[in-house]
Order: C-alpha cells, then sequence, then structure tokens
C-alpha cells in the first residue's frame, strides 16, 4: 500500500509544471531564510559580546602603576582586573590570568614556594605561568602589558593562549 | 448517534454548569459506570480502558515512568514559588536564597522539597532507563520512544545543571566552572561553546542570567513537550512492554480495567513519593555554602555530582578522550540501542532470559573489579600522563590507556558471551551493564573517594 502511495507521489511530483516546481523551493527558500534569521536573532541576544562588557574593570584597560613600583622576581595581584602582573628577573613584565587552564579555578600566588597553586586539583606554575606541576595541561594564559611613560597598563579585552613560556611574550621597559 | 444525547439540559443553574464542565456526562447509558466514563474525560485519554494483568504488577516497571512524572510536577510547583522571590543577579541571588530560607514562612521548606525532588528525579529517571532496557522495553514499537526517553532525561539533566548555579554559592559557583571549563577540552568546538554557555569569558552576572532563563523558561517547555510526546507514545504501543503471547491468544489475555485496578495503584505510588519528599526535606537541608566568590577556589572543586564522572575519567584520560571521545561515544551507542539487530525482540521479561541473569551478574562483577583496577593502577603503579614522554599526549595518556581498557573489556565479554553460548540480546545486555556499571563506579569514586587535591582518600577521613 504504501508503496503505491510512493509511486502516485513520484508520479505527482513529475507532473508538476516548473512554474509549479519553482515556487514549492522558494516557500522551502524562504522558510530556511526565516530560521537563519530567527536564529541569527537569538545568538544576538544570547551573546551580546561587547556591549555587555565593561570599559573598567576586568575586560578593559586596567592601570597598574609606575614600573619602578614593581620589584624584580616579585608577582602583584590585581583583583580587579582578574590577573597577575608578574616582574620576571631580567625586568620584564608579563600579566598572567589567575583562571587555571585546567578546569578554570582561581590560582593563588604562594610567596614563600614562589610559584602559583591551584587550589582545586593541585597543580602549580612558577613566575613565567609554566606549568611546574600536572593536571594542568599548559601554562597560564597572558594579557597584553604596554608601558608608557614607565607607566604600566594591562589590556584585559583579549587573553592569549600558549602552551608554554617564551621570550616574546615579555613587555620590557 | 444523536438521538442518545439529551438535546438541552434544564435544571438549577449550577447544575446545569456542572454538567457542562463534564461533558460526555449527560451520554445516555455512561452515568454510573466509571469504566466508560474515563476514557471520555481528557484527563484519562491517555489509558486505555484495560489493560492486560501483568502491566499492573508493581514489581513489572516499580511505577518509576510515574514517580518521575510526579517529582516533575512537584519541581513545577516548588519551581514557581521561588521564582516568584529569587533575584537571578549576582549581587542579589545569594541573599534573596538566604530571603527565602529565613524570611518566608516555609520558604526553607519549599527550597528543600525543590532540590531534592531534582535530585532524586535523576536517580529515579535512572533507574526508569535501567527498567525499560532490562525488560526490553526497546524493541519495536517503543523503539523511537527510547530516544525520546533519552531526550527527556538530556532535558533534566540539563534543568539541573542550570539550576545549579542559581543558588550562587561558592559550591555552584566552581561546580558550574569547572563543569563549563572541562569545554575547554573539546578541540575546535569548545571554546565558542563555552563562551555561549557562559555568556562571555568567565561565570558572571551574564551566565546567571542565562541559567535562570533557560532553567525556569526553555527547559521546563521543552520538557512538557517532549513528555507528552513520550507519554502519548507510550500509549500508542499499547501501555507498557508486556510479554508477547502468540496472536490467537492476544484476545485471551486476561485484562484489568484501568480504573480502579491502574489508577489506584498510582495514586499510592503518587501518594508515597509525595510523602517521603516532603518529610526528607523537612528534615534534611539542602546544602548552601558561603556566597560566591570568584577569586576564591575551593579544595577540592567537583562538578555536579551527575558530571562527576566525566571529572574521574578526566583524572586518568586525555581529556580529548574523556570530555569528547568517550562521551560522545557512549551517549551515540545508547541512542542506537533499539535499533542494533536483535537476535529476537522479546520484551516483557526482566533480563531477556536466564543465561542473560547470570551473564549480568559476571558484567556488575567484571565492570567493578576492572574500573576499581584502572583508577587505582593509575593512582599507585602506572601513570600514563607522565610514563611516556615520547609519545604525544593524546597517544600516550589518551589512546593507549583506553585502548587497553577496551581492549581488556572486550576480551572479557567474548569470553563471557563463549561461554554461556549467548544470543545477540544477552551479549548486548552484557555490555550494557558493564559500561552502566563503570560509570556508576567512577561517579562513587570521584564524589566519596576524593579529598584535598583530588587525592584518593576515605570518605569517612579528614
Amino acid at each position: 500500500m504504501f508503496k503505491k502511495k510512493n509511486q502516485m507521489k513520484t508520479r505527482e511530483a513529475a507532473s508538476l509544471t516548473p512554474r509549479r516546481r519553482f515556487l514549492n523551493m522558494l516557500w522551502w527558500l524562504l522558510g530556511g531564510l526565516a530560521l537563519a534569521e530567527l536564529i541569527g536573532l537569538v545568538i544576538a541576544f544570547i551573546k551580546p559580546g561587547k556591549a555587555m562588557q565593561p570599559l573598567e574593570g576586568y575586560g578593559g584597560l586596567i592601570t597598574c602603576g609606575q614600573a619602578a613600583d614593581f620589584p624584580a622576581g616579585t608577582v602583584t595581584a590585581f583583583q580587579r582586573g582578574h590577573f597577575y602582573l608578574s616582574r620576571l628577573e631580567n625586568g620584564g613584565f608579563l600579566a598572567l590570568s589567575r583562571k587555571c587552564t585546567h578546569l578554570g579555578c582561581t590560582v593563588i600566588w604562594d610567596e614563600e614556594k614562589s610559584r602559583f597553586e591551584c587550589p582545586c586539583h593541585a597543580s602549580a606554575f612558577n613566575l613565567m605561568g609554566d606549568v611546574i606541576s600536572k593536571p594542568a595541561p599548559r601554562a597560564l594564559d597572558y594579557y597584553a602589558v604596554n608601558i608608557e611613560n614607565s607607566v604600566v597598563t594591562v589590556d584585559t579585552g583579549k587573553k592569549m593562549k600558549r602552551q608554554r613560556f617564551s621570550a616574546d611574550q615579555v613587555t620590557a621597559i | 448517534m444523536k438521538s442518545k444525547i439529551t438535546p438541552s439540559v434544564a435544571g438549577p443553574l449550577f447544575k446545569r454548569i456542572g454538567q457542562s464542565v463534564r461533558r460526555g456526562s449527560n451520554r445516555a447509558g455512561t452515568s454510573g459506570d466509571p469504566g466508560k466514563y474515563l476514557p471520555k474525560t481528557m484527563l484519562f485519554h491517555f489509558r486505555p480502558r484495560r489493560v492486560p494483568e501483568e502491566a499492573v504488577r508493581f514489581t513489572h516497571t516499580w511505577g518509576l515512568g510515574g514517580m518521575a512524572f510526579v517529582l516533575i510536577m512537584l519541581l513545577f510547583g516548588t519551581g514557581l514559588l521561588l521564582k516568584l522571590v529569587y533575584k537571578p543577579f549576582p549581587d542579589m541571588a545569594y541573599d534573596s536564597i538566604l530571603m527565602i530560607q529565613h524570611e518566608i514562612r516555609f520558604g526553607l521548606w519549599v527550597r528543600n522539597v525543590h532540590h531534592w525532588s531534582a535530585n532524586i528525579l535523576v536517580i529515579i529517571l535512572f533507574l526508569h532507563m535501567q527498567r525499560v532496557f532490562f525488560t526490553g522495553g526497546f524493541h519495536h514499537p517503543r523503539q523511537f520512544n527510547w530516544v525520546i526517553g533519552m531526550v527527556l532525561f538530556l532535558l533534566i539533566l540539563a534543568s539541573n545543571f542550570t539550576g545549579y548555579l542559581l543558588p550562587w554559592d561558592q559550591l555552584a559557583y566552581w561546580a558550574i566552572t569547572i563543569s563549563t571549563g572541562m569545554l575547554d577540552y573539546v578541540p575546535f568546538l569548545g571554546g565558542w561553546l563555552q563562551a555561549v554557555i557562559r555568556g562571555g569569558t568567565e561565570i558572571g552576572p551574564a551566565s546567571l542570567l542565562l541559567f535562570f532563563a533557560v532553567h525556569t523558561a526553555v527547559l521546563p517547555a521543552g520538557i512538557c513537550m517532549v513528555g507528552l510526546f513520550h507519554f502519548w507514545r507510550v500509549r500508542k504501543a499499547g501501555g507498557v512492554v508486556v510479554p508477547l503471547v502468540p496472536d490467537e491468544e492476544e484476545a485471551e489475555r486476561r485484562r484489568t480495567p484501568v480504573f480502579p485496578d491502574l489508577l489506584l495503584r498510582e495514586l499510592v505510588v503518587a501518594l508515597v513519593v509525595v510523602a517521603f519528599v516532603l518529610i526528607f526535606s523537612a528534615l534534611i537541608n539542602a546544602p548552601l555554602d558561603m556566597k560566591a566568590n570568584p577569586g576564591l577556589s575551593p579544595n577540592p572543586a567537583k562538578a555536579p555530582w551527575f558530571f562527576i564522572g566525566l571529572q574521574e575519567l578526566l583524572l586518568h584520560v586525555h581529556p580529548v578522550f574523556s570530555v569528547l571521545v568517550i562521551p560522545v561515544l557512549l551517549s551515540g551507542g545508547l541512542l542506537l540501542v533499539p535499533y542494533i539487530n536483535y537476535a529476537s525482540n522479546r520484551g516483557g521479561i526482566w533480563f531477556y532470559s536466564e543465561n542473560g541473569r547470570r551473564m549480568g551478574i559476571y558484567a556488575v562483577a567484571a565492570a567493578v573489579l576492572f574500573t576499581a583496577a584502572g583508577i587505582l593502577g593509575d593512582a599507585f603503579f602506572f601513570d600514563f600522563t607522565t610514563a611516556l614522554p615520547m609519545l604525544p599526549p593524546v597517544v600516550g595518556s589518551g589512546l593507549l590507556p583506553v585502548i587497553i581498557f577496551t581492549g581488556a573489556a572486550a576480551v572479557f565479554l567474548m569470553a563471557l558471551k563463549r561461554r554461556f553460548s549467548a544470543d545477540s540480546n544477552e551479549a548486548v545486555q552484557s555490555l550494557y551493564i558493564f559500561l552502566m556499571v563503570m560509570y556508576v563506579v567512577l561517579t562513587i569514586t570521584c564524589l566519596w573517594f576524593r579529598g584535598t587535591d583530588m587525592a584518593l582518600a576515605w570518605p569517612w577521613g579528614k
């Protein structure tokens, strides 16, 4: 019975005039277009992007202070910007994201052991953000550091991912 | 036909209104016979007039589907109450929870009922899925209803997950951070998906608002629609699965009226479930930690318990496998369960056969042993993540351990199949049992046997 129905259907389809077939296709196209518009609309609402980003604080430009205020080999936390400003032994600056690369917990700078530690699953990172203890798979993310007239600023708008530390990530005075 | 209906009803106003509400009740010959009256009302349209006698036996289904329905109704009710006072903004959410608990009469209790119903629901649905599988309720004509059931399960899990964030305490914040953090490991799409779910790079105001909207509007609507579809397919398949009989005996099958035999049993189950949840919620409070502090991670931080098996897997196997390959293969396999070529599509009998039952016991034992051996072996004897530095991590800590484990499991299952000279139904059932028990063992390990730094520890230790 089904077979018969199908045969009838195909015969009907074959007998459609080209104009009718074209118009039918147009309906499908219009429907698809409407669906795409709807999806675009929904995406615009669930991903407002820049509009929701604050201009100040995290996501914007953070002014850290005079470069001379940060001694070599120290780490300063910037709660507001969700990052640590790390001054390397050679005097270069590195702004490290406080998010552990394992599952996104907040790492803590341990002054005594001189390393970042993740309280969630015991990952550890050194001053440059390189992994010294697993399970973290790669070095801490970092932000662009800018030094102008010896004032240090960090752009928290764009986070940069990396496998491991390399010298070109450092901003020198 | 027309002559049977009384053309107009005379009498007092209230009586006439009452009769107009109960449509059909004024049909001749139906009054006083609920067996004939019930199928005519909308509420009982979901039910046939009579069902096979086996179908109403409690131990045939354990009433699990009905229990799930009752819990969902409890969740809708308490959820609506909570929605009237909850504020989905990071600086107000936690305080509104405190307000619900301390200021509103019975607020604490209502939140407890919502919390415990949601958690019990996941367990009940898991058991319901096992009941359907082990009584062969996924064979023709119920094949697609298994898939619908899986979608429902997914929606309920999503509800639990989105609801988990709303209290905005440390527990909520970090559990959601961690589980969305796992998405980072999905190649290509993961980062984008994570940004959409979080509404940004971190869990923040956008995430809370999104989770709230999805939790209180999108998912309940989805559950209603897919749920009705699920029930309708049950009805169309002729009710729950019962043992097949030859066609000539089908007419002589002993049947029993839905009212009162089935409905009264369901009412009893529903009342017991409601009573249990209400009393349980009066005695035990839903957890509420300190207010969320994005700068302070707890040690250890764990995902919500129904996803915690994946977190345990992540400790052992390379992320590409533990958060992508294995979950995708397993859930894909679950969806395809009804579409495997089986030796027989006999349903309605627990565990298919005596042979299947005995094989199942071996499969349970093997799954517990293999999984425990894998976890302990990784912890104390051989750490794949560091032992093979010459191999790329995807191979050394991903492909290699996965191949070794599945290889061992496959050899065992083949041997089991030969030993019992099993047919394909029994073999698939053993594999299914193995995988289910494996996930349960992973869940229990991470939930109760992982302490500080996610190291193995006894649950009764510090």
